[in-house]
């Protein structure tokens, strides 16, 4: 019988909320399946048990509050001897099976999926289990990938009970820092991992929109000003309209398409790293609208106030680079969406405009989508869709 | 007001938009976003900042001329009543 | 003091000489011609023939006859050319030398120290080049020694003298002409003890001998690029010093071993075995050596260069220990 605990997520990690379960009373477990899903600060984070067995009983009930190292569940040991649980489904799980209490020790003993064994230096799982840390959940920066010492001490942070590591405000920072790092690694390599992309790009004239958009700030008072990434996105949300493909998820070996347009907008934080909070329903919401949501995205996530419920459910992400100077984005999928849309910074360009050379300003839009879900044919008509769209920019 | 008050009030409101802008180190003559990571959301915000601190409209095609601190607080000065005389 | 390794052995020689009438010198060519590496050169002007011998070319014979010697009260250095050459008086030293204290029950000791000239990289070819202190290592009643540092050449002989059993002295051929200078203060030498040449935290790297200044050059490299190694001369390669190496190992949690001997069957294999058995839960990372590659050592200047461990290989190597793909 193991017990099943709040993991500190990072170190300035002092509690959670627990949102939902994905297992019940009875179901098989896995060493390293996803089996619940809390809210932090840094957003909602689905945990991992770090033990073979039996779910035996619930004790956290969604939507309670409880600090690091609360007892969310206990956990009957003896685990499956074949077959992989897969409790994100098995919440409605027909593996209701346990197996006998008394199973031999022996076939707890399993090899870890892949076969191969983590790479965790001596050292670095020694100190582990001094910081009553799981070494299996961090990302190794050793040799081969390995563990070592120093990623434990990182992610065990100030936080670890522990007297050893100093916990100064700044190490802190460093460590909510390499958090951050480490959720965002997590996720580019199982994009680059699984999503095959394919890429296109456009430059876009974006002179007939800057126009529109000066005009109407010029009669506009300041707060209610708009900043052209709204054009941008409306037309995002707009093209998809016309190609729905880019816009949803790839799971279970299948795209599933939505219908209702949710935005992830990449905000680079100044402390490094990055938030994608999500604008919700962008193809419903008027500039006006979006812009007063954005605003307000942009400078909660930049001041660490955003709610972990806005950094989900986004079907589509756009990132602009254009600011930092950047011509193309090539920009990687946020795993399981099935398209991202990149923006360059807008640079004027002489082209011929009714057969006269004109100097025009331009920005490039690329596109990284899922060849899984959609071919470059689609993608080249979304974004031309999301060009045309730009011509017209007092229709978005 | 004078201008080291309007300096004085700018500074503090693009610190409140860009906290990690060490005043000390900020060169008031090159505009900021050379110098920080500071882009066209953090720049409204600066300006809708001072739009409302200073109770004025800043337009659009003044922009150009609060890029930098120094010139944030020439526009500033000049823009507000008064305060142009006593320099 | 600017000296060369070979005058500091040569001042050593002289010393030992001078204050010890049952000292005496004796190998191929180590007389008139003043000995292969010149380092005994101008002895026997002043020392006589008597006591700075040149011998037959037999190995066997004059190793076994300092083994005579040594059991009749003498003290006596026997210069064998080169360790690849010894292996014709293997019979003397392993047989003889180092088993006659356990095997006479300790009512006999032999006081014989031997010099050997050991390593490559002076274009001397595969019969001349190897570095064979690792066979002498494995074998028990002997002790081994390696200088690293002129004050150790010019320090070592003395404590070898003084011990009661044989001791082989290592003195690798590529250090002789080396200049430097010798601190004059003799007390700094040890023949027990290994030496920490250059402290750091990140890394150990373990040599000793003519591999000692290449070792310390990559950690000056490495430590332009971040990576604070330490450097640990081992001095004595039998007994080997745990209590220093696993010391450094503790402190650095990474060990880099670096051997101009063949890989396979290595003193680096045995200095990386006991580390990981005392202290495998202080690593953090694999260990790994440098070796020589596992062919005899080429002539060809470019080919010899290229099988021996050398500074770029031993900072790539730490470089990979230390999860920095290069």
């Amino acid at each position: 019988m193991s017990e099943f605990r709040l993991p500190s997520l990072g170190a300035d990690m002092k509690d959670a909320t627990l949102r939902e379960w994905f297992v019940e009373p009875g179901d098989t477990v896995t060493k390293g399946d996803s089996i619940a899903a809390v809210e932090t600060d840094k957003g909602i984070i689905d945990i991992e048990v770090f033990e073979s067995g039996t779910v035996k009983e619930i004790l956290v009930q969604p939507d309670e509050k409880v600090p690091v190292g609360t007892v969310l569940a206990t956990i009957r040991s003896g685990g499956k001897t074949q077959g992989h649980a897969e409790p994100r489904k098995a919440g409605v799980s027909e593996d209701k099976q346990a197996p006998p209490e008394d199973m031999p020790r022996a076939l707890n003993i399993q090899p870890p999926p892949g076969g191969e064994r983590k790479r965790i230096s001596p050292a670095a799982r020694k100190r582990a289990r001094e910081l009553s840390v799981d070494p299996e959940n961090i990302v190794g920066t050793g040799p081969g990938g390995a563990v070592t010492l120093e990623d434990v001490a990182s992610s065990a942070g100030p936080a670890a009970p522990t007297g050893t590591v100093a916990g100064t405000a700044e190490k802190q920072a460093e460590a909510a820092a390499s958090s951050m790092r480490r959720a965002i690694a997590a996720a580019v390599v199982r994009s680059n991992r699984e999503i095959p992309h394919y890429y296109l790009s456009t430059s876009i004239d974006l002179t007939p929109a800057l126009t529109w958009l000066e005009q109407q700030n010029a009669e506009r008072p300041l707060p209610l000003r708009l900043v052209y990434a709204i054009l941008l996105l409306k037309a995002v949300a707009g093209a998809l309209q016309k190609v729905p493909e880019m816009n949803g998820f790839f799971m279970d070996d299948a795209a599933q398409v939505k219908d209702d347009v949710h935005v992830g907008v990449a905000i680079s934080l100044r402390s490094g790293g990055l938030l994608v909070p999500t604008l919700r329903d962008v193809h419903r919401k008027n500039p006006d609208e979006l812009m007063a949501e954005f605003s307000d995205l942009v400078n909660r996530a930049r001041s660490g106030h955003l709610r972990g419920s806005e950094l989900q459910d986004a079907t589509i992400t756009v990132t602009s680079l254009g600011e930092q100077g950047v011509d193309t984005v090539f920009p990687i999928i946020y795993p399981p969406q099935l398209a991202i849309v990149g923006f360059g910074s807008i640079v004027e360009r002489v082209r011929p405009v009714n057969r006269a050379p004109q100097v025009r300003r331009v920005i490039n839009a690329s596109l990284a989508a899922d060849h899984r879900a959609s071919d470059g044919h689609r993608g080249a008509l979304f974004l031309a869709e999301i060009d045309r769209l730009l011509q017209e920019p007092e229709r978005l | 007001m004078n201008r080291e008050e309007i300096r004085a009030l700018a500074l503090k409101k693009l610190l409140q938009v860009a906290p990690d802008i060490n005043p000390g180190e900020l060169d008031p003559k090159t505009p900021i976003r050379d110098q920080y990571d500071f882009d066209s959301m953090d720049f409204l915000n600066f300006t809708i900042a001072l739009g409302r601190e200073f109770q004025m409209d800043i337009p659009e095609k003044d922009y150009v001329a609060i890029q930098s601190l120094d010139g944030a607080v020439e526009y500033l000065a000049q823009h507000i009543e008064g305060s142009a005389e006593e320099n | 003091m600017k000296t060369t390794y070979r005058e500091a052995m040569r001042s050593a020689l002289q010393e030992a000489l001078q204050q010890d009438e049952r000292v005496f010198l004796m190998g191929e060519d180590v007389g008139r011609y003043g000995g292969c590496y010149a380092v005994s050169k101008g002895l026997q002007e002043e020392f006589g023939e008597e006591r700075i011998r040149d011998t037959p070319l037999s190995e066997s014979a004059f190793v076994g006859a300092g083994i005579g010697a040594a059991l009749g009260g003498m003290r006596p250095i026997v210069e064998v050319m080169t360790v690849n050459f010894s292996l014709l008086c293997l019979d003397q030293i392993v047989n003889n030398a180092a088993t006659l204290r356990h095997m006479s029950g300790g009512q006999f000791s032999v006081p014989v120290v031997l010099r050997m000239t050991t390593g490559a990289g002076r274009q001397l070819a595969a019969q001349h080049s190897h570095s064979l202190e690792c066979w002498y290592a494995h074998v028990p009643g002997l002790r081994v020694i390696a200088p690293g540092t002129l004050e150790d050449m010019r320090g070592m002989l003395r404590l070898a003298l003084e011990d009661p059993d044989p001791v082989i002295i290592f003195e690798h051929n590529a250090l002789y002409n080396r200049e430097g200078e010798l601190a004059e203060d003799s007390s700094i030498t040890d023949i027990r003890r290994a030496a920490v040449r250059r402290n750091g935290s990140d890394v150990s790297l373990i040599c000793y001998g003519g591999n000692l200044h290449k070792t310390l050059d990559a950690a000056e490299q490495l430590a332009e690029g971040g990576i604070d190694a330490e450097v640990v001369d081992l001095r004595s390669l039998r007994p080997l010093d745990d209590e220093t190496i696993l010391a450094s190992v503790r402190k650095t949690h990474r060990a880099v071993l670096i051997d101009e001997g063949w890989r396979s069957g290595s003193l680096a294999g045995e200095i990386g075995m006991r580390i990981a058995e005392q202290a495998f839960y202080d690593l953090d990372a694999p260990l790994a050596r440098v070796c020589s590659a596992e062919v005899p050592i080429p002539y060809a200047a470019h080919l010899e260069h290229a099988a021996l461990p050398q500074v770029d290989t031993i900072v790539e190597k730490v470089r990979e220990v230390m999860g920095q793909n290069v």
